[in-house]
C-alpha cells in the first residue's frame, strides 16, 4: 500500500479541509454581519481586533465561557446528538466538491478536492437529507411542545424543497449526463451551466436558501426572534455549534452552487491557466459572490410566512422544475 | 399563483436594487468615542451656573437666588436656598445671591425650562451630555460642579440662527430695579 499517497495525503487534505471549513463557517458569520451591515448603511463589528476580524474568536471564546446548562428534562444522548449531527452532515457535503486543479505539494502530485465520486450529485443530495436529523432531533430530545413544533416545522420545510433542489440538479444531469461533478465541471469549459440553464439557476438558489433555513425562510428558527423554536434549550457550545452549522451550510452551499452553476475552478479558462493556484483563488471568488448573494437576499426580502412558503414550494417551485426538466430534455433530444 | 409569484420575483429584484444602492453609500454611524459626536446648537445638555462676563456686574455671579427655575422646573429636581449680599461679602448684583443652589441631574430631564424661566440668564444648559458616574450622591450636583465649565465631545454644527446655546427669551435684563 502507497502509505504517502492513499493514507497521508487524503488524511492531511481532510484535515486541512475541515479546519478551512469551520473557519469559514466562523467568519461566514462575521461576513453576514459586517457585508448586512453595509446595506443598512452602518459599520459592522469592528473593535474586536482590526476591522472586527477577531470577533468570530470573541464569540466563540464566549460561548466556551457560557455555563453548559443540560436541562433536566431533556433526553440527554439525543439532547448532546443533535448539534453535532447537524454539523458533521455540513462538514461531510464538501467531500466532492474539487477546489482546485492538480498541484504539485512538496514534489507530491494532490488533487484538490476529497474524493471524485462517480454519483456525486446522488451524495449531495443524500447528505442534504441528513442535515434534516440534526434538526428533528434537536426539537424532539428538547421535550419541549414549542420546540418540538419548531423542529417539525423546519424539518418539513427542508424535505419539502429537496425536491424542486433534486429536479433542478435532474436537468443539469440530462444535460450533462453524468452524476459525477467533476465531469459537470469539466462540461463547463466553454460556458457555466448558469447560462444553459438560468430557470434550473434560479430554482435551486431558492430552493438551497430555504434549505439551510436562511433569509426569507427562516421562520423556524427566528419566530420570536431565534430561541422558541428547536433551539429554545440550547445554550453555550451546542447554540453555538448549530449557529455555526447553520453558517457552515451556507458557505458549503455557495460550494456548490458556485461549481455547479458558476464553472467551479475551471471556467473562464484563461483565468484558470494561468496558474495552478488561480483556478483556487476563481472558485473563492465564486464562493464569495454567492455569499455576497445570501446576504444581499436576507436584507431584501421580508420573511415568509409559513404555510405561504409551503404552498409556494408544492404548487409553484416543483411544477416549475418539472417544467424545466421536461423542456432541457426535450431540448437535449433535438440537439 | 404563476401570476403573483412572477409579480413578487419582479418586487424581490426592486429591492435588492434599493439594497444595492445604499450598499455603496457610507455609512452614518459616528465612531463615538474616537469621533464627536455632531450636535445642534440648541442641545440641551448640562446645566452651567454663569457669571457676568463683562458690563457693570463683571466677576458677580449672575443667579440672584430668586427660584424660579426651582418653581418651574416640572421634575422638582433644583434646590435654592438664598442668602443675603452684605456690604462686605456681594456675589451678585442686587439683594440676593444663592448660598446653596443643587440640581439632581436624576430626577432632572433636561427640558430647559429652567432656563427659560431665569430672569438673569444664570442657569444656561451646554452640551456636555456624558454624565455617567459611579454613585447616586455624586450626581446631585452642587453649585461648585455648576460652575464648572463644560467639555463636551461634541461638534456643533451650525443650522443658520448662530445661537449660541441659551435659551433666553427675555434679553440680557439688567436685575437692578433702579436700572430698568
Amino acid at each position: 500500500m502507497d502509505w504517502v499517497g492513499d493514507f497521508w495525503i487524503p488524511v492531511i487534505k481532510a484535515v486541512v479541509i475541515v479546519v478551512a471549513l469551520l473557519l469559514g463557517g466562523a467568519y461566514a458569520t462575521l461576513w453576514e454581519r459586517k457585508i448586512g451591515a453595509r446595506f443598512q448603511v452602518r459599520y459592522g463589528p469592528n473593535m474586536a481586533g482590526p476591522f472586527g476580524l477577531l470577533q468570530p474568536m470573541a464569540d466563540a471564546v464566549k460561548a466556551i465561557f457560557k455555563e453548559e446548562v443540560n436541562p433536566g428534562h431533556v433526553d440527554r444522548l439525543l439532547f448532546v446528538m443533535g448539534p453535532g449531527i447537524s454539523y458533521a452532515a455540513i462538514l461531510i457535503t464538501f467531500a466532492v466538491i474539487p477546489f482546485g486543479p492538480q498541484v504539485e505539494i512538496l514534489g507530491q502530485e494532490v488533487s484538490l478536492g476529497m474524493g471524485d465520486i462517480s454519483v456525486g450529485l446522488l451524495y449531495l443530495m443524500a447528505v442534504a437529507g441528513l442535515g434534516s436529523y440534526g434538526l428533528v432531533l434537536g426539537g424532539w430530545s428538547s421535550n419541549n411542545k414549542y420546540s418540538l413544533l419548531g423542529a417539525l416545522r423546519g424539518a418539513a420545510q427542508m424535505i419539502s424543497y429537496e425536491l424542486p433542489l433534486a429536479l433542478a440538479l435532474l436537468a443539469v444531469v440530462v444535460i450533462v449526463g453524468s452524476l459525477n461533478v467533476s465531469t459537470i465541471l469539466d462540461f463547463q469549459g466553454d460556458w457555466p451551466m448558469i447560462v444553459l440553464q438560468p430557470v434550473g439557476f434560479l430554482i435551486f438558489l431558492v430552493a438551497i436558501i430555504a434549505e439551510t433555513n436562511r433569509s426569507p425562510f427562516d421562520l423556524p428558527e427566528t419566530e420570536n426572534e431565534l430561541v422558541s423554536g428547536f433551539m429554545t434549550e440550547y445554550g453555550g457550545i451546542k447554540f453555538a455549534l448549530y449557529f455555526m452549522g447553520e453558517y457552515t451550510a451556507m458557505v458549503v452551499n455557495s460550494t456548490i452552487i458556485a461549481t455547479i452553476f458558476l464553472g467551479g475552478w475551471k471556467w473562464p479558462a484563461l483565468i484558470s491557466d494561468l496558474h495552478p493556484l488561480a483556478g483556487v483563488a476563481l472558485f473563492l471568488g465564486k464562493v464569495v459572490f454567492v455569499l455576497f448573494l445570501y446576504v444581499w437576499i436576507r436584507t431584501a426580502t421580508p420573511r415568509v410566512r409559513y404555510d405561504k412558503f409551503m404552498r409556494f414550494c408544492w404548487k409553484f417551485m416543483v411544477p416549475l422544475a418539472l417544467i424545466n426538466l421536461a423542456v432541457t430534455a426535450v431540448v437535449v433530444a433535438l440537439v | 399563483m404563476l401570476k403573483d409569484s412572477i409579480i413578487g420575483f419582479w418586487q424581490i429584484l426592486r429591492s435588492m436594487g434599493v439594497t444595492l444602492r445604499y450598499f455603496f453609500s457610507k455609512p452614518v454611524t459616528v465612531q463615538y468615542p474616537k469621533e464627536p459626536v455632531r450636535l445642534y446648537p440648541r442641545f440641551r445638555g448640562r446645566h452651567e451656573l454663569r457669571h457676568y462676563e463683562d458690563g457693570p456686574y463683571e466677576g458677580l455671579e449672575r443667579c440672584i437666588g430668586c427660584s424660579l427655575c426651582a418653581a418651574y422646573c416640572p421634575t422638582q429636581c433644583i434646590y435654592v436656598y438664598a442668602g443675603e449680599n452684605t456690604d462686605e461679602v456681594q456675589r451678585s448684583p442686587g439683594e440676593r445671591y444663592a448660598e446653596i443652589y443643587e440640581i439632581n441631574l436624576l430626577r432632572c430631564m433636561f427640558c430647559g425650562y429652567c432656563e427659560e424661566a431665569c430672569p438673569t440668564g444664570a442657569i444656561v444648559m451646554r452640551r456636555e451630555f456624558a454624565l455617567a458616574d459611579y454613585s447616586r450622591e455624586s450626581l446631585i450636583y452642587t453649585q461648585e460642579r455648576l460652575l464648572e465649565p463644560t467639555t463636551p465631545h461634541a461638534i456643533i454644527l451650525d443650522d443658520g440662527t448662530h445661537h449660541d446655546g441659551v435659551h433666553q427669551n427675555r434679553g440680557h435684563r439688567d436685575p437692578l430695579p433702579e436700572n430698568a
